[in-house]
């Protein structure tokens, strides 16, 4: 004890302000055989309903002070058995169900699962119906996108960046509204059309949005991808490469963000993809930086598309025409007794599928989603498997988040953006 | 017979452009593979819009790698992988939807499998595919041999019967009053 009786304490009159104090190794732990610590891991159970988690999913890791040593993940907890559920509801009763899958972006699985039964049927939407579906589309991606890129700057600290992306988001649920009349769950699409026609003057709607959410997105992008703070933590962390997104079968922006090169719209195009003008934005770590970056510049890019869409929007009719699958107009099925019957027979049975198999993809905002039917000539399916970009992805995250600190685990499954419902169907 | 009229907006051109490579593709697997092909059902005849080849399960491991690493197939991706409920005899069906992202058509391969039988497994190829296994496993009931960790994913690990067999009734509920404990041994 004797250095204590030497050394000066701060508040001693005597006391030398600017004499370091000289701990020497005193405050250095020693290996103690008995020690608690020296060997100690902690299990820890984060979810289902843990507030980072983003939604009803379960990651267990074994930690040793902050870092991951071995983690494992557990979904299921929101399994609707929308898989099921494809077999025992007509085609037309199934669209509700797809809003539910991914529920941030929900028109684009309305989208992929009409042109699905499309695919199958023969048949073919008209013009306007596939132009509306194609801004549907790229509203709803960057709507994803928004929440993705500003819940995932929440979840390390960035607040007031997710309030910026989170109004315009709210504006382009506006369109969305006007298009359906909902704004979260829309079943906008119909097998063979749509619900209802946009509205006169939603062009020029979309128009002043993509305008204001550009100059949005460029005030994002001040705000949060020179920042020193958000750089630090995110370059480097979550790395994805290119092997591992072959291995866990990666697609969509994740893929992108590691170097994949690799677009539906632009490689598989559907609808009137070809007819446009769009990059395909590119990373090379997969990071959650890159991730980042991907995400921003492909609202961009959805925000130029949206603009070339509404250029290109011409009136017309909204259903294909076949009997089969077109709904009777209101006005006819109280005027008149054949409109009935059909109306009658349509949402009582339901339109038979030739017998046959697909299987449809589109490039949703997570990545590759997909509907592989298996008709059997029924009303119903006889197999509806759903593709879903997130159950792929979220497979990665142990990998990822391997000896990683807890709190970059929680950056990197927010940039790798899990929706616990197109996870579980 | 074929369903898929030739549709301009529809997703449907990959049937025009990559009949020729299919075609070649049909013939060089029959030749490599012989007697491991049991059919193969192309656009044309099969209501169907991308070929599909069934092969005998013992050697669809061994397909599925031709598939990935030949250059002239190049089947890099598994975009997909789930099961059918046929109800005959073979009962189930293991799909496979593979996508060649640089030459850009897709296949389908399936093998067919009894209910009491198992299927290789395809984590040694695809790390992806050990969930899509275990949902299988979950929804259908099929065994995948040397699977390092098949057990139920969606449904709770106490859950009884296989829920997307065509035999599962909608109705009815199980409860369990608590969550799964943190497993150690998945820890190791």
């Amino acid at each position: 004890m004797s250095e204590t009786t030497k050394t000066s304490y701060p508040l001693y009159k005597e006391a030398d302000s600017r004499a370091a104090a000289g701990f020497g190794d005193r405050f250095l732990v020693t290996p103690d055989p008995d020690d608690l610590w020296e060997d100690s891991r902690v299990i820890i159970n984060l979810g289902p309903t843990h507030p980072a988690m983003h939604g009803a999913f379960r990651m267990v890791a074994k930690l040793n002070g902050e870092t991951i040593e071995k983690s494992y993940c557990e979904f299921g907890y929101t399994h609707r058995a929308k898989e099921k559920l494809g077999e025992h509801r007509t085609y037309h009763q199934f669209v509700v169900f797809t809003d539910r899958l991914n529920y941030c972006s929900a028109l684009i699985n309305n989208v992929t699962y009409a042109m699905s039964v499309e695919k199958l049927l023969g048949v073919e939407p008209p013009e306007r119906a596939v132009w509306i579906r194609m801004a549907c589309c790229e509203i709803a991606r960057i709507t994803d996108h928004l929440i993705c890129v500003g819940i995932g700057a929440v979840d390390i600290g960035a607040f007031s960046f997710f309030l910026y992306g989170f109004h315009q988001r709210e504006e382009a649920y506006t369109l969305i509204e006007k298009l359906c009349g909902a704004r979260l769950t829309t079943s906008y699409t119909r097998i063979g059309g749509l619900m209802y026609d946009a509205p006169v003057g939603w062009e020029q709607d979309c128009k002043a949005w993509t305008k204001k959410t550009r100059e949005v997105i460029d005030e994002m992008d001040k705000l949060l991808t020179n920042n020193r703070i958000y750089v630090d933590r995110t370059v480097g962390i979550g790395v994805a490469d290119k092997k591992m997104c072959q291995d866990y079968s990666f697609s969509g922006p994740s893929a992108r963000a590691a170097g994949i090169d690799r677009d539906l719209r632009r490689d598989e195009p559907y609808m009137f993809y070809d007819a446009l003008k769009f990059e395909v934005p590119v990373g090379s770590q997969g990071d959650v930086y890159d991730r980042y970056l991907v995400r921003l510049a492909e609202i961009r890019e959805s925000l130029s598309i949206i603009d070339q869409i509404c250029d290109r929007m011409k009136p017309g009719p909204i259903w294909a025409d076949d009997k089969r699958v077109r709904i009777p107009a209101k006005v006819d099925v109280y005027n008149s007794m054949e409109a009935m019957i059909h109306h009658f027979k349509f949402f009582m049975k339901g339109f038979e599928v030739p017998a046959g198999e697909a299987y449809t993809t589109t490039e949703a905002a997570n990545g590759e989603l997909g509907f592989y039917i298996v008709s059997k000539g029924d009303t119903m399916s006889h197999r509806m498997r759903i593709r879903s970009p997130s159950f792929w992805h979220y497979h990665a995250l142990s990998d990822m988040a391997q000896g990683q600190k807890i709190a970059d685990m929680v950056a990197t499954l927010g940039s790798i953006n899990i929706i616990a419902g197109e996870l579980d169907r | 017979m074929n369903i898929f009229t030739e549709l301009a907006t529809n997703n449907s051109q990959p049937k025009k452009k990559h009949g020729d490579t299919w075609k070649s593709q049909i013939e060089k697997a029959k030749n490599k593979f012989g007697s491991a092909i049991e059919e193969v059902r192309a656009p044309g005849d099969y209501p169907t819009d991308v070929p599909i080849f069934f092969v005998k399960k013992e050697s669809v491991v061994e397909f599925l790698r031709y598939l990935r690493e030949e250059p002239d197939f190049g089947y890099h991706f598994l975009a997909d992988m789930t099961a059918t409920d046929e109800g005959g005899e073979p009962r189930f069906e293991v799909v496979y939807n593979l996508c060649s992202p640089e030459k850009g058509p897709r296949i389908r391969v399936k093998t067919r499998v009894a209910e009491n039988e198992s299927v290789p497994t395809l984590t040694g190829l695809w790390k992806g595919a050990d969930w899509a296994e275990r949902e299988i496993f979950d929804m259908f009931g099929i065994r995948f041999e040397g699977h390092p960790n098949l057990r139920r994913i969606l449904m709770d690990y106490r859950w009884e019967g296989y829920p997307l067999r065509k035999d599962y009734p909608l109705d009815g509920y199980q409860l369990f009053p608590d969550a799964e404990p943190p497993d150690p041994e998945r820890l190791k």
